[in-house]
């Protein structure tokens, strides 16, 4: 069924009875051309791809939960292309170019809400970085604003100008960056991909990958072996354990990261951000919560849930920029599992065994990225070569010596 | 993660006192090494779930480095005993 304000019109005079699931739930078929592991936004995306821009359809992507049920639907929902390295810039602008005509092409309202970001500075010397980052996205053709102190007074009044030891003294503003409503980012890559022919098939965890003569030939799954040509790993938190299956070891290890949203309020902050004397970003959701969060926890963890220790230093850096916030009840926190690269950039890559394919490492930063992951994904498994805004995210960059270290904190994962 | 972390040296001590630098299991390769191995030593990790050991330091005491042995996924602490004394020398 195609959306439309005719279809939303008939149907509230047919009482709402008319409407059909979004997506099948078919049986899996013994093989596939290609089979996504990991039914999350990238790997639903790269499904869509697939089969939108590269005419491949008998794909299935296997989900051992159920749909959007990991980070997709766990983040802060930001969305932005505000990256200084040649290797990143480019691939986050294509990403936010790619959000900017999504909702047409699924025909899904994600709400997309380019309300822009700003990122807050402190003192002189952050704010040259911030010029220089500023300057970096320009050179990439992306627009970058340098606001003035009494601009943002202007624009923010409710930030803590006068802070003794982190006073406010300008910020970098995108204005293309905002938010998505992430749940339905899932829900319209899936309803799009289910409707192009790709097999979603949930509640089937991958126990094996099974090879003959080193080649990839298919995966063990609880709901017994499915064939492919080609294997795309997309899991998140857990890539490191379904590479295992295969023998390969990687440049990640896995962290939690907690968000944390409050009781609803009337539209109070109408940009999203971020705080530079801390890791602090908060946005407001179209529901009214504040939606913020900041550094992952620190230590290794496949625990979707996160340390108090952590969650009192977000509120504390929150009150330090917005003292307002002092006033406001948090509903709900939740905590994802990471997939943190070395050098805090992501992977989109084949391996060292033939037919099979990797995306990951995406860090606390994927959920921008997934239009462009999945584009970008697709290409390389339909035409065996990288994206030419993807080509510097390879598995091989850590032992050529050519890390993407956007934070310039070196091969330390829990420090990105 | 557990709250409170047992230092064999301070005691009970709050986790906000130990910096944390990550896996312990990666053994340092001798300097001449070849590059495969240092790649493997700096860059790869195992990244298992479950029972895991891990480097952390505790810099708001007795500042030695200690290996925590926990599970990454129920976050029980199994134990924690001095670097040096785990027999874990320069990593």
């Amino acid at each position: 069924m195609r959306y439309s304000a005719l279809s939303i019109l008939k149907q509230a005079f047919a009482g709402n009875l008319g409407w059909k699931p979004v997506w099948r739930e078919p049986e899996p078929k013994a093989h596939y051309d290609v089979i996504i592991v990991g039914g999350g936004g990238h790997g639903l995306a790269t499904a869509y791809y697939l089969a939108k821009e590269f005419g491949i359809r008998n794909v299935a992507v296997i989900e051992k939960g159920y749909l959007g049920s990991g980070n997709v639907g766990r983040n802060t929902t930001i969305v932005r292309s505000n990256y200084m390295l040649p290797g990143n810039e480019p691939f986050y602008e294509f990403s936010l170019k790619l959000w900017e005509g999504l909702e047409q092409g699924l025909n899904y309202n994600v709400m997309l809400s380019q309300r822009g970001i700003i990122s807050l500075f402190h003192n002189d010397g952050q704010r040259d970085h911030y010029i220089r980052r500023g300057n970096a996205m320009m050179m990439e053709g992306v627009a970058a604003e340098l606001l003035d102190r009494e601009t943002l007074k202007g624009m923010l009044p409710f930030l803590n100008f006068e802070h003794g030891r982190f006073p406010i003294i300008g910020g970098l503003l995108q204005r293309r960056a905002g938010t998505a409503r992430h749940d339905a980012v899932a829900w319209g890559f899936a309803r799009g991909a289910d409707r192009l022919g790709v097999d979603l098939i949930q509640n089937c965890e991958v126990t094996g990958i099974r090879r003959e003569n080193g080649v990839v030939t298919g995966v063990e799954t609880t709901k017994g072996f499915i064939g492919c040509n080609k294997l795309a790993l997309a899991a998140a938190g857990n890539s490191s354990r379904v590479a295992e299956m295969a023998g390969l070891k990687l440049p990640l290890e896995s962290h939690v990261l907690q968000a944390f949203v409050t009781e609803g309020l009337k539209p109070c902050i109408d940009h999203v951000i971020t705080y530079g004397a801390g890791h602090f970003y908060i946005s407001q959701s179209d529901k009214g919560g504040l939606v913020f969060g900041a550094e992952i926890d620190g230590y290794s963890s496949y625990a979707q849930r996160g340390n108090l220790a952590t969650a009192e230093h977000v509120m504390e850096e929150g009150v330090t920029m917005i003292p307002g916030l002092s006033r406001v009840r948090v509903l709900r926190s939740w905590g994802g599992v990471m997939d943190m690269s070395m050098d805090g950039s992501p992977i989109i890559d084949r391996t060292s065994i033939e037919n099979l394919y990797l995306n990951c490492g995406w860090c606390y930063g994927g959920f921008k990225a997934t239009p462009a992951s999945g584009f970008c994904f697709a290409h390389l498994l339909a035409k065996g070569e990288s994206h030419h805004v993807a080509r510097a995210l390879r598995l091989d960059r850590f032992e050529r010596g050519f890390p993407i270290d956007e934070a310039g904190a070196g091969t330390q994962p829990n420090l990105h | 993660m557990a709250s409170l972390i047992s230092c064999p040296h301070c005691g009970t001590r709050p986790k906000e006192e130990f910096f944390i630098r990550g896996d312990a299991t990666p053994v340092r390769p001798a300097l001449m090494a070849a590059e495969e191995v240092w790649h493997d030593y700096v860059h790869l990790r195992a990244n298992p779930r479950g029972r895991i050991r891990e480097h952390w330091q505790h810099v708001a005491g007795c500042r030695r480095w200690l290996v925590v042995e926990r599970d990454n996924f129920t976050h029980e602490v199994f134990g924690v005993t001095d670097a040096a004394k785990a027999g874990e020398g320069a990593r």
